[in-house]
């Protein structure tokens, strides 16, 4: 089958400084592939080109053969291509159960003139949100806490809700910005169990992620970015015994533990 | 509030305002109460369209612009083109709804200061704009607008012409309590139905919702319209009694009130305009008395209730409710 997501000489410059350059690689239907780097290499700046937050300045991407780049991100995620953020980037204010409601936008079948009115068929919707959200609520294990203010979770929770959130639209692909930044080993140990058992729900995810360790447990396919550009594509025994990605990330990560 | 609850609460609230307060106004004779409330219900008006865009995370300074513009529309489309007051109060509300469309897309992507200092500007857009143009009859403003002709729907009278009325003071008190009733109902009902979710998702966070398949940019500018359309019926409103529209009408010291009306009564609470409203008009008259400290009294007593109470006089209620 076609890859699900195709990622075409993908670059980005601001201003003389390109942040990307030329990077390609695919994304296959089901698989977890992530995309890892040092700090500043670009991958976050690859992570909101194929969201759409940015344009990019050359190539392209295309979701399901279709040219995603240059769309507004709002139309992205209703193809099927929705983004989470890192940690804190939830909607504080409301409660997670909210919270995981309103992210059911994109299954409404009544407009917000029915919603205004309080039609039958915005009472269906809500139902549906209602019951659709305990189960995502359920299955990432925040049933307990659902009705607490998203913005006192602790940050384990809040991870875990970022997704319910990512969930409750329905995505085809899952774009994950960073889901293991500031865990400690057991934290980790249950993000990965739960990116696991959310692509057993059938959602193709795509991480971008700085933790070595976890990406290698975790991953079918890992891509490395280095300024910007891609120096390695492959599993992860291949991309451990890589010299050039142990030069370029490993050596420095080894630095940068020691700060 | 169970719906039983929110019945009885809006019917004791309708119960005090149509009946209670007129009594009262007789028995003391205090015929220019009438004027006053009635400038309270239009402000109280205006002041929740502002609220509206406080909820979804813009801080608006800019409502005069279009009580203004709602002014001289209606004033024109009675004076000039010969239409009821009653279908000209809405027509200007929609007339300021599209006009914020078209200044709204735009700066709707500015936020925070920036976004208020540019709303800032247009109320004096709109003066200068009041004075500039052929249409506005420049500083002379339209004067001897016809006070509101009778009101009919399919054929029934409800209501004659309000030049029949002997206490027009008296008739446009209740058209200005009613209006003012209709709106918050309005409110109510939007930001506790699943459009207001969107919206306040949109006051959490923009780029989430909209990584989220909500339409930030247009979700935006409807709430932005509806605020505009508020401020609109309010200027009408506020044309017809005054029976004149001048550029000094609605200048920037009254969209600032606007603002100040929805910190005070507490932005968390949609009836909290209304609140702030009536506290702010009346404790600016009593201040009156102290003369040229008057200015420096109420700016300072703002100030020491925005540290206080930052969550607005309505939070005082439902904190304690809370404890209890």
């Amino acid at each position: 089958m076609a890859p699900i997501l195709q990622v075409k000489n993908l670059s980005k410059a601001y201003g003389g400084l390109i942040a990307v350059n030329d990077v390609s690689f695919e994304v296959e239907r089901g698989e977890i592939l992530s995309v890892i780097g040092p700090n500043g290499a670009g991958k976050s700046t690859i992570f909101k080109l194929i969201s759409s937050f940015v344009k990019p300045t050359r190539g392209e991407v295309l979701f399901e053969g279709e040219r995603i780049s240059g769309l507004a991100p709002h139309i992205v995620a209703r193809k099927g291509v929705v983004r989470t953020f890192q940690e804190t980037t939830i909607f504080k204010g409301l409660t997670a159960r909210d919270s995981v409601v309103v992210a059911h936008h994109l299954r409404s079948r009544a407009n917000l003139i029915d919603y205004y009115l309080n039609t039958a068929a915005a009472r269906r919707d809500e139902d549906e949100f209602g019951r659709s959200s305990d189960e995502i609520l359920e299955f990432l294990g925040l049933g307990e806490v659902k009705n607490e203010i998203a913005g006192n979770l602790p940050q384990g929770h809040l991870r875990a809700l970022g997704i319910a959130i990512g969930l409750a639209a329905n995505p085809k692909v899952l774009l994950l910005d960073e889901p293991f930044a500031g865990m400690n080993h057991d934290e980790t140990r249950r993000a990965i169990e739960m990116t696991r058992a959310v692509r057993e729900r059938g959602v193709t995810l795509l991480l971008v992620e700085h933790d070595i360790a976890a990406v290698m447990r975790i991953s079918d396919r890992i891509a490395v970015i280095n300024f910007g550009s891609k120096i390695a594509e492959g599993k992860p025994a291949e991309i451990q015994s890589n010299d050039k990605v142990i030069e370029a990330y490993l050596g420095v990560e080894d630095e940068s533990i020691g700060i | 509030m169970r719906p039983t609850a929110q019945a009885l609460f809006a019917a004791v609230f309708a119960f005090v305002l149509l009946v209670i307060v007129p009594w009262a106004i007789r028995v003391t004779h205090h015929d220019d109460f009438y004027y006053t409330l009635s400038s309270v219900a239009l402000l109280a008006i205006a002041s929740g369209g502002v609220w509206l865009t406080f909820y979804i995370g813009r801080i608006n300074i800019g409502q005069g612009a279009y009580a203004l513009i709602g002014g001289y529309a209606s004033a024109i489309f009675v004076v000039k083109a010969g239409l009821s007051f009653w279908i000209a109060m809405p027509l200007a509300g929609v007339v300021c709804a599209l006009v914020s469309v078209a200044i709204g897309l735009p700066i709707l992507r500015l936020r925070g200061v920036y976004f208020a200092m540019v709303t800032l500007v247009l109320t004096e857009v709109a003066r200068l704009s009041a004075l500039a143009l052929p249409i506005t009859n420049g500083a002379m403003g339209i004067t001897e607008i016809p006070p509101p002709g009778p009101l009919g729907l399919f054929g029934f009278n409800l209501l004659p012409s309000f030049a029949s009325f002997a206490n027009r003071n008296q008739a446009f008190y209740f058209l200005c309590v009613v209006m003012m009733m209709l709106c918050f109902a309005a409110l109510y009902r939007l930001v506790n139905s699943r459009v207001g979710r969107l919206f306040a998702a949109l006051r959490q966070n923009e780029d989430l919702a909209s990584s989220m398949g909500l339409n930030v940019p247009a979700l935006r500018v409807l709430a932005y319209a509806i605020s505009s359309f508020l401020g609109g019926v309010g200027g009408a409103i506020f044309a017809a009694i005054a029976q004149s529209v001048y550029p000094s009408s609605f200048t920037v010291a009254d969209s600032i009130n606007f603002m100040l009306n929805c910190f005070l009564g507490g932005l968390g609470y949609v009836f909290g305009p209304m609140l702030g409203t009536l506290v702010l008009y009346f404790g600016w008259d009593l201040l009156f008395q102290a003369g040229q400290y008057q200015l420096l009294i109420y700016s300072g007593v703002m100030i020491i209730l925005m540290l206080v109470l930052p969550n607005g006089l309505l939070s005082l209620r439902f904190s304690r409710k809370k404890g209890a």
